[in-house]
């Protein structure tokens, strides 16, 4: 067909697909060279006055060499941004059911909001009576977060899920200093599913790391932990929901038998999502647990951060919080910064965790997206994603194997690679071969308990009709799979921007910044 | 609720399909009596319009930094930042990816990153640098511990001249990790004696140039003893663009470099998120804390990048890895090398000058007010200056004034008897009309 002007309006012949293009490229997906590799040394895509003629006060410290960087003008630095951007997967692009990582919507007015001069324009050593309104929100995120758990006391800096284990073990060893105990209880009960952050925590911080063994129905068995506990035992650190998609049933149990071991109970909040508005670890026996807002109140994870990870604390260990922290007073907000000052205060703050006061940028987003949902939504939302991964589960138990049973999960759902045996396709085969159907694979081979992990959580930002075409690929990749279709799962991805990448040997002779080509020497003469 | 697609319709659809009729049912392991009976008395969901104005009214009671005349520094820099980054930043495939487990569809991320590190390492001088740290400071305490690993011994020195919130985060790892600690009085010359401090037993040395009074420091000698006595030296900075103009301290004989990167793409925040940017030689590689992305190919033999030496790390190594950090500060490593590609070397070493030039000609015009003296021999953007009076008192007097003066350096080390001392920061973003609004504003006050 033609139109008006002459223009074909119907394909022809079709070629093949995988027709080769001189440039390399595939339509939208580019190939985009290294900074190093298009830009010049004498290109700026800022442009500045020449400063006025002034001495110099550098006392002799003039950088003589060379920085070596190039630099792009603003058209070249967008476009080569933009198209890497399109290389990455998001939440925005499709469903992203990466467990234990909680991929849920971002919601933008969020963005907007921290985006305001009055929060992302602020220094944090701004006189105090400048900054009221930040230290309003740091007031009222810690009111929301402490009446969503139920515990007495937040410490809000730590910058990360793992700094804020950092942050509640550290209030655990200055507990236990208090007591005169230092020296004899220096061992925490880490249960073998884990995140790795846990052990590499409480490591750190010299802790002995004991393992406890993980029972047939993927939870903690009290009986085990208070087999373990004992007068040497400083904590449990235990991920509730866990990391098999499991609520700890027993977890007042453990709790106990924590206590009476004079121990603490340090709670991985990681999973905190499931349960918003439906338990609170305050009345679980918790002493100290750390909230991701880059999980539960949906900071977006920014291709790897930044978070924040506020510390509940329990009223044993909240004398013990971090500076800095904020006072609600008669004179308005306050902000406590340095232990001597907290003492005043009758705490025994154990020091800093890092320099300021920790994300605000985190804090406005969070405290934007728990004001949208209200006590009801954040409800609704848990109530969701548990909706979700259990619809997920029943849609998928018949083909994909469940390592503790098709009983109901939390925010997530195991399974193992047991269905896969003598198939000739791994969990990984499996996650990569979900690339090339557009979705993110879910985490595979974490928690470590089960053999070939693949921990799927949808989040309850998908809608129904999202979750079953979700459903439908992989039943119909399982079904492939049981065909003996190995090549669709072995050689993938096969539509991604680059095949499946050599880890091997990225980590045997490692390159891990871009180096000049070497000018070819001339002959000697 | 505007962010939750599931219907009612959808939500009974589904639990029939799942063979329950209550939502509870699936929150059965919840032991009843802990199962929550009512809402938490927490205010109801809310539409945009009321969440921008509830948001919007905690806004407007700060003064933000772009709205007077503005001098405050001490490891927070406020700098121009092209409106190209955030735009950037905030494309749907940065701003809602993960951290990059899946290679084949995070090749935007891994290759920024690969950007990033090449970036710090030539900023540094150093061979190598990771995908970041949370921020300056804990980065800084994480080389105290990497050189605890490397030589063995457990004790650090930390210069006078750190930043005070630095060394307590130090201190306070140190004291957890029972490692010992030794802090060299503040010194606002920069002239302290560190080098009788070091010796057989130290692990490392930890200096920071320009230091927190804002002097140049000079690392050889102090680096030239460590060696000699199997010591390391970490070099510290808080204000990367200094690096445009000054000699890196990879070039000093620095062993660990770790700095704060917020100046480069990221904005004040109120003091976070930050970027903490951590780089070493070769050697030192396999003892590094952090993520770390490197080349490779695919399965065509297409160059692409991975994470990579991951045997280090918490998820692989557990209770041995070398740290524990996981989430990192992906975005913020965005910002900074989009803005430092739109920079180049080029660009950085003129906002450099210019920064420094500005600190210049406000120190000269400080140190003619009667009674106020700049301490400095040298220094890059910022510098501290004695004033007849309390410091504290005057910041507080020209905020009613509408000039953020700088910041009083009793705030962070009360004890330090240095109550008449500020630290003032002259960037490129204040006007020749702010700084004689300042200068005018404290002879007027004084
Ligand atoms: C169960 C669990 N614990 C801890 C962490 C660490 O949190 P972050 O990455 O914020 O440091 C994670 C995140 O990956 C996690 O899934």
């Amino acid at each position: 067909m033609l139109n008006r002007q002459g223009r074909p309006t119907t394909p022809g012949e079709a070629a093949p697909s995988d027709h080769k293009t001189f440039t390399g490229n595939k339509a939208l997906s580019q190939i985009e060279p290294l900074i190093f590799e298009t830009g010049r040394l004498e290109t700026t895509g800022v442009d500045y006055e020449a400063p006025k003629s002034f001495t110099s006060r550098l006392g002799g410290f003039e950088r003589k060499s060379e920085i070596g960087l190039p630099g792009l003008s603003e058209p070249e630095a967008m476009r080569h941004y933009v198209r890497l951007s399109q290389k990455n997967y998001g939440i925005d692009t499709g469903l992203f059911p990466l467990g234990s990582c909680t991929m849920k919507h971002n919601p933008r007015v969020n963005e907007k909001i921290a985006r305001m001069p009055g929060f992302s324009d602020v220094h944090p050593l701004q006189p105090v009576s400048t900054v009221q309104g930040a230290l309003e929100v740091m007031h009222t995120l810690s009111h929301w977060l402490l009446e969503l758990t139920g515990m007495d006391a937040v410490a809000l800096s730590p910058k990360a899920g793992a700094h804020g284990e950092l942050c509640g073990m550290m209030a655990i060893k200055a507990a236990i200093a208090a007591k005169g105990e230092a020296a004899t209880r220096n061992v925490v009960l880490v249960p073998d599913s884990a995140h790795g952050t846990n052990p590499a925590t409480a490591a750190l911080i010299h802790f002995v790391v004991k393992p406890v063994p993980v029972r047939e129905d993927g939870t903690v068995d009290p009986a085990v932990v208070a087999s373990l506990a004992g007068p040497d035992t400083a904590a449990i650190m235990l991920t509730n929901p866990n990391t098999c998609g499991l609520f700890e049933k027993d977890v007042v149990a453990i709790a106990d038998a924590i206590h009476a071991a004079g121990g603490y109970f340090y709670a991985d909040g990681a999973n905190f999502n499931a349960i918003v508005g439906k338990a609170r670890p305050g009345d679980l026996g918790v002493d100290a647990m750390h909230i991701n807002l880059h999980k539960t109140f949906s900071t977006p994870h920014g291709g790897g951060g930044p978070g924040a990870g506020p510390v509940v604390l329990s009223e044993l260990l909240a004398p013990f919080a971090p500076v800095p922290f904020v006072r609600h007073t008669d004179d308005g907000m306050q902000l406590v910064e340095s232990v001597d000052e907290a003492a005043n205060h009758g705490a025994h703050a154990f020091g800093r965790m890092t320099a300021f006061h920790g994300q605000m940028g985190m804090y406005v987003r969070a405290l934007s997206y728990m004001l949208s949902h209200g006590a009801d939504g954040l409800r609704q939302a848990s109530e969701d994603a548990v909706l979700n991964a259990n619809y997920v589960r029943a849609c998928l138990a018949d083909l994909m194997s469940l390592p503790y049973g098709n009983r109901p999960c939390m925010h997530e759902v195991l399974f193992d690679d047991a269905w896969l045996k003598d198939t000739g396709v791994t969990t990984l085969d499996f996650a990569k071969a979900m690339i090339d159907e557009g979705y993110h694979p879910m985490t595979v081979y974490f928690p470590l308990v089960v053999h070939g992990a693949m921990l799927i959580e949808p989040t309850e930002s998908e809608s129904r009709a999202s979750l079953d075409l979700f459903i439908a690929t992989l039943r119909d990749l399982a079904m492939a799979v049981k065909r003996g279709e190995t090549e669709r799962f072995t050689g993938a991805p096969y539509h991604a921007p680059v095949r499946r990448m050599d880890e091997t040997r990225a980590a045997r002779s490692p390159v891990l910044k871009y180096t000049p080509p070497q000018p070819i020497l001339q002959a000697a003469e | 609720m505007r962010y939750l697609p599931l219907t009612p319709d959808d939500r009974a659809g589904m639990l029939a399909k799942i063979g329950v009729d209550h939502i509870d049912a699936l929150f059965a392991d919840i032991p009843s009596d802990r199962l929550l009976k009512h809402l938490p008395t927490l205010p109801l969901h809310k539409g945009e319009i009321e969440v921008e104005r509830v948001m919007g009214r905690m806004a407007s009671r700060n003064v933000s930094a772009s709205s007077v005349p503005f001098f405050v520094g001490a490891g927070a820099y406020k700098h121009h930042v092209p409106a190209t980054v955030d735009h950037l930043i905030q494309r749907s495939e940065f701003l809602t990816s993960y951290t990059p487990y899946q290679p084949e569809i995070a090749q935007g991320t891994l290759q920024y990153l690969f950007e990033f590190q090449t970036q710090v390492a030539a900023l540094t001088g150093m061979d190598v640098a990771n995908a970041s740290m949370y921020d300056g400071s804990t980065g800084c305490g994480e080389a105290v511990l990497m050189a605890h690993r490397i030589t063995k011994r457990n004790k650090a020195v930390l210069s006078g001249g750190l930043h005070p919130h630095y060394a307590d985060v130090v201190h306070t790892l140190s004291q957890m990790a029972e490692a010992e600690c030794v802090t060299l009085a503040p010194d606002v010359s920069g002239r302290e004696d560190i080098l009788s401090q070091i010796d057989g037993t130290v692990s490392c040395v930890v200096v920071q140039t320009p230091d927190f009074f804002g002097n140049l420091r000079d690392l050889r000698a102090i680096a030239d003893k460590c060696h000699a006595n199997g010591a390391l030296l970490i070099a510290v900075f808080t204000e990367v663009m200094s690096l445009g103009l000054i000699t890196p301290p990879g070039e000093m004989g620095a062993d660990i470099v770790v700095g704060e990167g917020q100046s480069i793409g990221n904005a004040l925040n109120f003091g976070g998120p930050y970027v903490g940017l951590f780089a070493t030689k070769s050697q030192y590689v396999r003892q590094m804390p952090g993520r770390l992305c490197g080349e490779t190919v695919d399965a065509d033999g297409t160059r692409g990048f991975v994470l990579t030496l991951s045997t280090r790390e918490q998820h692989i190594r557990r209770d041995k890895a070398t740290s524990n950090i996981c989430t990192n500060s992906g975005l913020c490593t965005l910002a900074f090398t989009i803005h430092m590609s739109l920079l180049g070397q080029t660009g950085l070493k003129r906002v450099a000058e210019i920064n420094h030039a500005n600190a210049v000609m406000l120190a000269d015009e400080l140190d003619t007010i009667k009674g106020v003296s700049v301490l400095n021999q040298s220094f890059f953007n910022e510098f501290a200056v004695r004033l007849p009076g309390n410091a504290s008192h005057s910041v507080e007097q020209l905020a009613a004034r509408h000039i953020m003066a700088g910041v009083p350096v009793s705030r962070l080390l009360p004890d330090a008897g240095l109550d008449d001392v500020l630290l003032v920061a002259n960037t490129e973003v204040n006007s020749d009309d702010d700084r004689k609004a300042f200068v005018e504003a404290l002879k007027e006050i004084l």
